[in-house]
């Protein structure tokens, strides 16, 4: 679907990249953790998260994801909506819970960047 | 054999000849606010050089991971890119207080973060299983109170 599809479906407000609402998105990603956004978010991949810190816009870049959905209502400090601009990132901003943003966008065809993770990863 | 002297710690590293690129990154401990800045110079230097999408994923992992742990822990801090045919190499090398049990840190949610790095998003233990895990050679070594080195290197198949 477009992003512009996903800002409907979730009732988001468009914070930076409203000229890229037209981009084809496919799969997501959820965490607040960076260190497993890094770990498994894929390239081209929504990335839904609560933590607004300029690292978001940082790791989205180094990962080339695709739009950052900023969940439970966050409204990003300046530096990060700054970063975002300058990365050319879209940001976009929703009211739904994570679990809530997730399933709005699993039922309209959305799925994850990954289903799960190796064996190598899980058993620790 | 080169030496680095740039940092009080000294590191002895081996030559990597025929070298496409390299260059070295200081990253400054404590500076939150950048975290992350020299990675993704890093990521768009590889791009820039055409390598494959799945080496530079691994190389800014590794890169992201190692930048937040000198950020987080580190006085400062030196990142060596060196980029052969077949492999990335990251030399990274730290002046702060060390790791006193390599097996204990490599452990998945074993951390000493303080507030400021979970904030950010980090801190949760999973840092170095990260980078090892996405690199074909992980070796760390640390020395208490003086610095940490950590050699990296992604095979370029």
């Amino acid at each position: 679907m477009k992003l512009s599809d996903v800002k409907e479906i979730l009732d988001a407000d468009v914070i930076v990249g409203t000229e890229k609402l037209d981009m084809e998105v496919k799969t997501a990603f959820g965490a607040d953790l960076m260190s497993d956004v890094l770990a498994f978010a894929k390239a081209g991949s929504l990335l839904l998260t609560g933590l607004t810190n300029s690292q978001v816009i940082r790791i989205a870049n180094v990962m080339d994801i695709a739009a950052i959905i900023l969940v439970r209502g966050k409204k990003p400090p300046v530096e990060t909506i700054n970063l975002a601009k300058e990365f050319k990132i879209p940001l976009l901003t929703t009211k739904y819970i994570l679990f809530e943003t997730a399933g709005r966008l699993y039922t309209k065809g959305i799925v994850g960047c990954l289903e799960q993770v190796e064996d190598h990863r899980a058993n620790n | 054999m080169a030496v680095w002297n740039k940092l009080k710690i000294t590191v002895q590293t081996t030559e990597t000849e025929n070298y496409l690129y390299k260059n070295s990154f200081d990253v400054e401990g404590g500076n939150f606010n950048n975290a992350g800045s020299v990675s993704t110079n890093i990521k768009s230097i590889l791009k820039n050089m055409g390598l494959p999408n799945n080496i530079i994923r691994k190389a800014a992992i590794s890169c992201y991971e190692s930048e937040i742990n000198i950020v987080s822990y580190a006085r400062q801090g030196v990142i060596n890119l060196t980029v052969t045919p077949k492999t990335v190499e990251f030399d990274i090398i730290d002046e702060g207080p060390g790791i006193p049990d390599i097996e204990l840190a490599m452990e998945q949610g074993y951390s000493t973060a303080d507030r400021q790095i979970r904030e950010m998003g980090f801190g949760a233990g999973m840092g170095l299983y990260n980078i090892k895990s996405s690199s074909d050679i992980f070796n760390l070594s640390s020395e208490v109170d003086k610095g940490t080195f950590l050699k990296i290197i992604i095979n370029i198949p």
